[in-house]
């Protein structure tokens, strides 16, 4: 009995020990989100758990140690016991419901985590090896730093065009992959401002190190500030602004400008070419010719390739403008 | 014939160069055939290394038995000639003789695998760049894959020579099989080591695509390699199985195995039934490659998720292939070292085939923040969890083994405690990687690195080291000198403990894994420094080790009896192991663990009192 009581002794004290220690060098740094919140007040409870149980184990092994080694010139064997069924059972039912309570936490953390505003603030966020494009669709600019205003609800829609990459600020406490071919949503509530660095934290090729850029938390105020200067500084050539569309609307992610072939024909050398089509006929691009395929793509498929590959949306979500511009860019890349 | 026999490795060597130039050739006839432009490198060299490996498993004279076979030929049941040492370096059929071949080639796949950390170890600690970032990315990468392929093999290792030992037989169920599964581990490892003069690859050990899909000639021969040597883990694991469930002695019933054979069926049952996924899924991107087949590429309606999905299948259930073993020996040798029997026999025994069960139901926690199905989240992170269950199990047990036992501490004892702290370390650190939302923080920085290296170290590392030194007499008759025995451990353990907790701490703070270099504003360099000389300490520790080796090979102390006072069967006859093992038949008369049970014992020799 000496023991047990010794030992529980030792126990409380190292638990309140490694306890105290871990939380006087700070762990985390600092919190700069809503959804970083619950994922905090979880590893608080990590550490008062990971405390106790490693004191658990330690203290009765080390304890174990000094008063049952074998002495000097001491010969035998231990005492002899078998086992214990209600220990063992007793040791296999309270870890299992506390690892179901964790899980419980855990699961209660993750949907604090995914709470939806639907007033949220879209940017676009396009990663590419190895580097980070941010577009605000609402405000049809496109920029290589994230800019967030502080209390506000960002959904960032993420693409990759190239292979996976993953979204990762400390301070915000969330992290996600973005994958090539669909668009995934990561929803961040900044809470302080400041200066962050978004991080690629999926290995996405020789210099996946620098694959970071700044992330400014900042004043409503200061964020529509930027914002203007941005839209004021936005090209007014058609060129340039119909290369940014083709960005910002996913043209390139199937259309290339380097002449090779991707899920659709090459825009390189593509302007008052002759195409050949998959009826046999061939056509001249020429301005009438892009206009028909942005608007109505099904109606001139080029020879190989397939049909109902290109979203027939292009009508509805771009202005007329907008078209034209598409197509002075492409006709710049003849 | 028998002098040719004894070259085996160099002439199976010999037999690689011949295959991977018919190789070449092979692919290069063949698009002359289909008139295309005749040398395309990519094909062309991943058949040459494919032809390679097949030639050399002949050369090496493996396949010599089965080919007499097939001719109507007889072969001689038993090889009964001794060869002395050459019988280490061709194809013998002695589970023995590939225990230790295994352990060479594991210790020699660690060596080189060790070194390629601490090459870039080097770099992080000074934070300036003398490794290209594909030079980085390669090393890390195949630190990761050497030391995974290292370990595999460290197990063949002690299952192949310790098991038939262990359950009183004179050899594994296959022994052809057993030999065909080593030495196609020899080529395999060389495949994967050439990936370094065939442009590296920057992909980590988990060898994602679409990146896999972009990176150098190198990937493909990290594919071949692995895929090769998973037929080792598979036909190994089978073998051992068929070997417990037809090879035990008389009266060896389930319940009186020794523990580490509970270990080596829970791990074999896996090795069997997983391994096939990870060779699967790096054969679909070889194929990917070499035919533009679109299993994971989105463009042509592939999907890379799906490739997550299958590598993990295996990587997961991987990581128990390689610490249930590591945890057995812990529970085979504390008894011995504290003169008690092991706590809760049938329950350590469970909890082996519960680890195993439910590792095969958590894979998806490695993809919390993988964007796949959100429904697919929470299910795979109470399933993760539950893995604590059999995992505490083994530890309370330890503790009560240990409880009012007469501890004594020599090196094995010493490595055996060591694996207990570190595996703590490595348990403990994993239920937040466990739940979601913590996970979103934790995944994919250094505090994984830091967790599975504890589990690792703790549940396989020392518990490796602590088997060689236990069972070292076994093999040679000789015991590996005590002083420096306890000097690797003091150097290993502890730097280990530190290497690691540092790594989960900086992970913590934000420290991305798998990059060359950081920020010098976020005060990580004096971690990174002191890393790295914890891991030139780990280097030092084994170089201590194979110092010991070298020492006592012809001067050590000569240990022939029973040491360590072990009941355990292959202590009650004369070290060395004698060629067949047991000349007398074994019965078990008792329980295998009884210590401090006056007058009783686990087995006698059939016609013994």
């Amino acid at each position: 009995m000496k023991h047990f009581i010794i030992i529980a002794v030792l126990v409380i004290a190292s638990t309140l020990a490694i306890h105290t220690g871990l939380g006087s060098i700070g762990l985390l740094p600092r919190l700069a989100s809503a959804q970083g919140v619950s994922i905090d007040q979880l590893f608080g409870i990590y550490t008062w758990a990971i405390a106790f149980v490693f004191s658990l184990i330690i203290v009765p092994l080390f304890y174990s140690f000094v008063v049952f080694r074998r002495k000097k010139g001491e010969t035998g064997d231990g005492v002899y016991m078998e086992g214990s069924s209600k220990l063992e059972i007793a040791w296999t039912l309270l870890p299992l419901i506390a690892v179901l309570y964790l899980a419980y936490l855990g699961a209660q953390s993750l949907s604090e985590t995914r709470r939806v505003d639907p007033s949220a603030m879209v940017v676009k966020v396009i990663a590419e090896q190895w580097n980070w494009q941010f577009q605000y669709p609402d405000y049809l600019f496109a920029s290589k730093s994230l800019y967030l205003p502080v209390g506000q609800q960002v959904d960032l829609q993420m693409t990759s065009l190239d292979v996976t990459h993953s979204f990762f600020v400390p301070e915000f406490r969330l992290k996600q992959d973005i994958l090539p071919g669909r668009t995934v949503d990561l929803r961040v509530t900044p809470t302080l401002i400041g200066h962050y660095t978004v991080e690629c934290a999926q290995l996405c090729g020789k210099n996946h190190t620098t694959m970071v850029a700044d992330v400014y938390v900042v004043t409503n105020a200061d964020f529509q500030a930027w914002a203007k200067q941005q839209v004021a500084n936005a090209p007014k050539d058609p060129v340039l602004i119909g290369e940014q569309l083709a960005s910002l609307y996913g043209c390139s992610v199937c259309h290339s400008t380097d002449g090779s072939k991707k899920v659709g024909p090459t825009w390189l050398h593509l302007y008052q070419s002759s195409v050949a089509l998959s009826d046999g006929t061939r056509v001249t691009a020429d301005a009438k010719y892009l206009n028909n395929s942005i608007t109505d793509p099904n109606s001139q498929i080029v020879s190989g390739f397939s049909p109902n590959v290109m979203p027939a949306t292009f009508a509805q979500a771009l202005t007329l403008t907008q078209i034209q511009d598409l197509i002075a860019y492409i006709e710049s890349l003849k | 014939m028998k002098k040719t026999k004894t070259l085996g490795l160099l002439r199976g060597l010999l037999w690689q160069v011949i295959g991977t130039v018919f190789g070449l050739g092979f692919v290069t006839a063949i698009r002359v055939l289909m008139r295309l432009p005749a040398w395309k490198t990519e094909p062309a060299v991943v058949v040459g290394a494919l032809f390679g490996a097949l030639f050399f498993l002949y050369g090496v004279g493996v396949l010599d038995d089965w080919l007499k076979w097939a001719a109507g030929e007889e072969t001689p049941e038993h090889d009964e000639s001794d060869w002395g040492w050459r019988r280490y370096w061709g194809p013998s059929h002695d589970h023995k003789v590939i225990g230790i071949q295994y352990l060479t080639l594991a210790l020699i796949l660690f060596s080189v695998g060790g070194l390629f950390a601490l090459t870039f170890r080097t770099q992080l600690a000074g934070n300036q760049q003398f490794l290209s970032p594909i030079e980085y990315n390669t090393l890390m990468s195949l630190h990761g894959i050497v030391m995974i392929v290292g370990i595999l093999i460290g197990i063949s290792a002690f299952m192949n020579y310790t098991v038939p030992l262990l359950i009183g037989a004179s050899d594994m169920a296959f022994p052809r099989l057993n030999a065909f599964s080593f030495w196609i581990a020899v080529p395999a490892g060389i495949i994967l080591l050439s990936s370094m003069a065939l442009g590296g690859f920057d992909t980590g050990w988990t060898g994602y695509p679409p990146l896999s899909i972009r990176a150098p000639l190198g990937m493909q021969m990290f594919f071949l390699g692995v895929s090769l040597s998973s037929f080792s883990s598979i036909l190994s694991a089978l073998n051992i199985l068929a070997t417990v469930i037809r090879l035990r002695t008389r009266g060896m019933t389930p319940f009186r195995l020794p523990i580490f054979v509970w270990a080596a069926i829970a791990t074999s049952i896996i090795s069997l039934t997983a391994t096939q996924l990870i060779g699967l899924a790096f054969q679909m991107v070889m194929l990917e490659r070499l035919l533009g087949m679109g299993f994971f590429d989105p463009i042509k309606g592939g999907n890379p998720i799906l490739f997550e999905h299958l590598f993990w299948f295996y990587s997961h259930p991987a990581v128990y292939v390689f610490i249930l073993p590591g945890l057995g020996v812990i529970s085979e040798l504390l008894p011995v070292f504290v003169r008690k029997p092991l706590y809760g026999y049938r329950w350590v025994a469970m909890s082996s085939l519960g680890i195993a069960l439910t590792g095969f139901l958590v894979w998806g926690h490695h993809m919390f923040a993988s964007g796949m199905a959100e429904y697919l989240r929470e299910p795979f992170m109470y399933s993760t969890l539950l893995v604590a269950v059999p995992t505490g199990v083994k530890f309370f047990s330890w503790v009560a083994t240990i409880w009012k036992g007469k501890i004594s501490f020599p090196t094995p004892m010493l490595f055996v405690l060591g694996g207990i702290v570190v595996f703590l370390l490595g348990g403990l650190s994993g239920p937040p990687n466990g739940t979601i939302s913590t996970d979103l923080l934790l995944n994919n920085t250094y505090y994984i690195v830091g967790h599975f290296h504890d589990t690792l170290f703790g549940g396989y590392v020392l518990p490796f080291f602590a088997a060689i030194y236990f069972w070292w007499p076994k093999m040679t008759g000789r015991r590996l000198n005590e002083k420096l025995g306890k000097l690797h451990f003091w150097l290993m353990g502890p730097a280990m403990i530190v290497l690691t907790l540092l790594m989960m701490r900086i992970g913590l703070l934000g420290m991305r894994r798998r990059v060359d270099g950081y920020d010098p504003a976020l005060g990580f360099q004096p971690y990174h420094i002191v890393m790295t000389i914890a891991a030139f300490l780990i280097g030092l520790s084994v170089i201590v080790f194979f110092i010991n080796v070298f020492l006592t090979r012809k001067r050590g102390e000569i240990a022939t009896g029973n040491i360590w006072e072990s009941r355990s069967p292959e202590w009650q006859v004369p070290s060395p192991m004698p060629l067949h093992n047991y000349e007398k038949e074994l019965e078990v008369v008792g329980e295998p663990y009884d210590y401090g049970l006056p007058g009783s014992r686990y087995v006698k020799f059939v016609g013994e009192d």
